[in-house]
């Protein structure tokens, strides 16, 4: 009798879980649009360093390209990245008017961290940190670092998975792109 | 009925603004059908047996883990999903994801005030130390609690949250019922006299209770539990002083009882509680962190009987340093002891200028970091029922880490980092070895970044750990080349040249080859591996031990 009430109860949940899919199966089909190269920024709450809320729709740039990368100051790779940067950014600055927006994924373990540390290294980007992890879901980020550049109406037009020396080349490409257009 | 009702339900909430929406005649708007977006990971592997270094035998000599996410937003609309498979577990996660499953979904409606979710769903109040429900998928956590939430910031500088809910347990919910409330006022932003003031306050309070059935049918177990906690973060200039302070009520449960001097075992009636506080100062070029803990008790679960990683509700940080570097990140990392310690750490960055006698031509980045845990003193009741602790008493030292870092760019194409750190670690209480003395361990790191051409590179690092206690001398290599932006080769080498048992005397070589375009990652992997956080080809994740043909896949769109 108990087994039976659990498999029942097991089919009504895979039944549960099936139609969902296939509602979202559903909503694929029926034309939503699967932005291959374009998707819209997304807005939603996270923290300035000093842990005050502030919402990803504040993050703008007059119309210019935005950098928006997702680090961790636990991530060599992430830290590699934005120094290399931080060398040329001012050049980058001059010729672009890029903006560099880095988000922090750093947890309650780091986070009071954040702010001395890029103080520490003295970096001029804009910092925020995502300790619930609610952009890094929305950007669909499975690990750091992860680059993003937004265009003018802050729509990804490109992304780029981990860091190599030489990335930073193929970045300032696509930045290049969007202000010559 | 009632589930046909529920899918029904479901299905319009899904599709509803689709349909809403979708009566317009301009479909060449962007985004006019909202948009879909995921990612997809597959992480795979072939195990070949190896007794040598304790390999666990994997009889089904092929084992893989697949996610899938899928998210749909539609202006201020948004739902999404996540595909689990395991076909069976990768070795080193819990055995208990078993098949697969839609685990997560959630729809979440945000109307500028109000910030609607039904379904799954990630929360942090304050530190987390009261309340954190997060994943952490190379460790196979997944806390997600799924029911109702709203937030809400309806005046300035005012954000309240409330949620009731279940916590995620494999592919079934935790039995405890979840009920939590977070409020935070930002003094400046809610009083427009304070607006211009350089003092910036923030207060914050959380109240989270959690419902399990008594079904012990000896003990009177508390029902309901709550526990409260009380935040501050107040700002001066390049001054922060932060803290929170939680409390939780009695709760006796299977990782908290009483081991008394003739080994009974006694549920623990004791309160918990935890403090955190943390000041820093920084400028540009400096910053220092200064923090302390004290936990006692604090385990918090929304069921009784649960035990190592399961169900936790809260979240309690280690006040250690995060270390990546192979030796240093995976033989002696510590794990915070739920049950009570004392914790502080300091953290100093500086960056020496450019041009500077000291600094050079490209300045030269240096960084300092101690930290020190203790437990705590538990004198037993006579009753049994309890504990009793001194406030400022340091019990024993579980960890200590001292270390210091240099970072240099030596020239246009060669940059250095060197590395010292000096750590003890008592084996017997943070891995439970019974018996076992703690380790003191020095470990020395270099690491050069040697640039070739403007898109290759080649990065190779060098790690000795010594200690006379545990598995002795370590030694690793690693030898990195890049061809930016698509691809990598690695080597990565790590010998246990000293080992009291000479037969234990074992080399792990790994060969790692990669291909990266845009968000999409492609990585094979051959040798023996050890367990820890690893960092290759520009990646951070955490890798469980083994020896085999690994293959993993990652993309986002």
């Amino acid at each position: 009798m108990i087994r039976g009430l659990y498999l029942n109860y097991y089919f009504q949940k895979m039944r549960l879980v099936l139609t969902i899919f296939f509602c979202f199966f559903g909503l694929l089909i029926s034309q939503a649009q699967i932005a291959k190269k374009n998707r819209a920024f997304p807005s939603v709450d996270i923290k300035t360093v000093d842990g005050r809320n502030f919402n990803t729709s504040e993050i703008q740039n007059d119309g210019k390209p935005i950098i928006v990368s997702f680090w961790a100051t636990w991530c060599k790779p992430c830290v590699k990245e934005l120094n290399t940067i931080a060398d040329e950014y001012a050049d980058w600055q001059d010729e672009t008017g890029v903006k560099l927006v880095a988000i922090s994924i750093d947890d309650a373990r780091n986070m009071q961290k954040v702010a001395p540390f890029i103080n520490g290294k003295g970096w001029e980007y804009e910092v925020y940190v995502d300790p619930n992890g609610d952009m890094k879901r929305l950007m669909n980020v499975l690990s750091v670092p992860h680059t993003f550049l937004l265009d003018a109406d802050r729509q990804v037009v490109y992304s780029h998975n981990s860091y190599s020396p030489g990335d930073e080349q193929e970045l300032y490409e696509k930045i290049l792109e969007q202000t010559t257009k | 009925m009632m589930s046909f009702f529920y899918r029904v339900i479901f299905c319009i909430i899904l599709l509803g603004p689709v349909t809403l929406f979708g009566q317009t005649d301009d479909s060449q708007t962007k985004g006019k059908w909202g948009e879909i977006h995921g990612s997809v990971q597959f992480d795979a592997q072939y195990y070949n047996p190896d007794s040598a270094i304790g390999a666990p035998p994997v009889p089904e000599e092929f084992l893989m883990n697949g996610y899938a996410d899928l998210i749909y937003t539609k202006g201020k609309f948004t739902a999404g999903l996540r595909y689990e498979g395991y076909y069976n577990v990768l070795q080193g996660f819990d055995t208990r994801y078993d098949g697969q499953g839609i685990p997560y979904r959630f729809a979440t409606f945000d109307a500028d005030f109000l910030n609607i979710t039904v379904g799954g769903f990630y929360e942090q109040f304050g530190s987390g130390m009261i309340l954190r429900a997060y994943e952490e998928r190379g460790l196979g956590f997944d806390t997600f609690i799924e029911g109702a939430r709203v937030k809400s910031h309806i005046l300035g500088g005012i954000y309240l949250k409330a949620l009731v809910g279940k916590q995620r347990f494999f592919f079934e919910h935790g039995e405890g019922l979840v009920r939590a409330f977070d409020a935070e006022i930002s003094l400046n932003e809610t009083f427009k006299a304070l607006a211009e003031k350089k003092t910036r306050l923030t207060l914050g309070g959380s109240f989270v209770s959690k419902y399990q059935k008594d079904a012990d049918s000896d003990l009177e177990l508390p029902e309901n539990v709550g526990a409260w906690a009380a935040r501050f973060n107040l700002l001066y200039g390049g001054f922060n002083l932060s803290g929170e302070y939680v409390s939780r009520g009695q709760d006796p449960q299977a990782s908290n009882e009483l081991i008394l001097d003739n080994g009974d075992i006694r549920p623990n009636y004791n309160m918990g509680d935890a403090l955190l506080l943390t000041g820093s100062y920084s400028q540009k070029g400096l910053g220092i962190v200064v923090s302390a803990k004290r936990t006692d008790n604090m385990n918090f679960r929304s069921d009784r009987t649960a035990t190592l990683f399961d169900l936790n509700i809260n979240f309690l940080p280690a006040l250690t340093n995060q270390h990546t570097y192979l030796l240093a990140a995976s033989l002696y990392p510590y794990a915070t002891q739920p049950n009570g310690e004392w914790a502080i750490q300091a953290d100093v960055s500086y960056k020496v200028p450019r041009k500077s006698k000291l600094g050079g031509k490209y300045g030269m980045a240096l960084s300092a970091n101690y930290s020190r845990i203790h437990g705590l003193n538990q004198m037993i009741d006579e009753n049994g029922t309890g504990y009793r602790t001194e406030f400022f008493e340091l019990g024993q030292l579980y960890f200590q880490d001292i270390n210091f870092e240099v970072n240099k760019k030596l020239n246009q194409n060669h940059k250095l980092t060197l590395k010292y750190i000096n750590l003890f670690f008592d084996i017997e209480v943070v891995q439970g070895l019974t018996g076992s003395k703690p380790v003191k361990a020095n470990i020395i790191i270099a690491e050069m970044t040697h640039k070739l051409a403007s898109k290759h590179a080649i990065r190779w690092e060098l790690q000795g750990l010594f200690t006379k206690q545990h598995f002795k001398d370590w030694a690793a290599v690693v030898v990195e080349y890049t061809w930016s932006p698509h691809f990598f080769l690695a080597f990565i080498g790590q010998y246990n040249y000293s080992n009291p048992n000479p037969t234990q005397r074992i080399f792990y070589p790994t060969v790692q080859v990669g291909y990266i375009k845009d968000a999409t990652r492609v990585t094979l992997q051959y040798g023996r591996q050890r367990a820890g956080i690893f960092c290759v080809g520009g990646v951070c994740r955490n890798v469980p031990a083994s020896n085999g043909v690994a293959l993993s896949i990652s993309t986002s769109f």
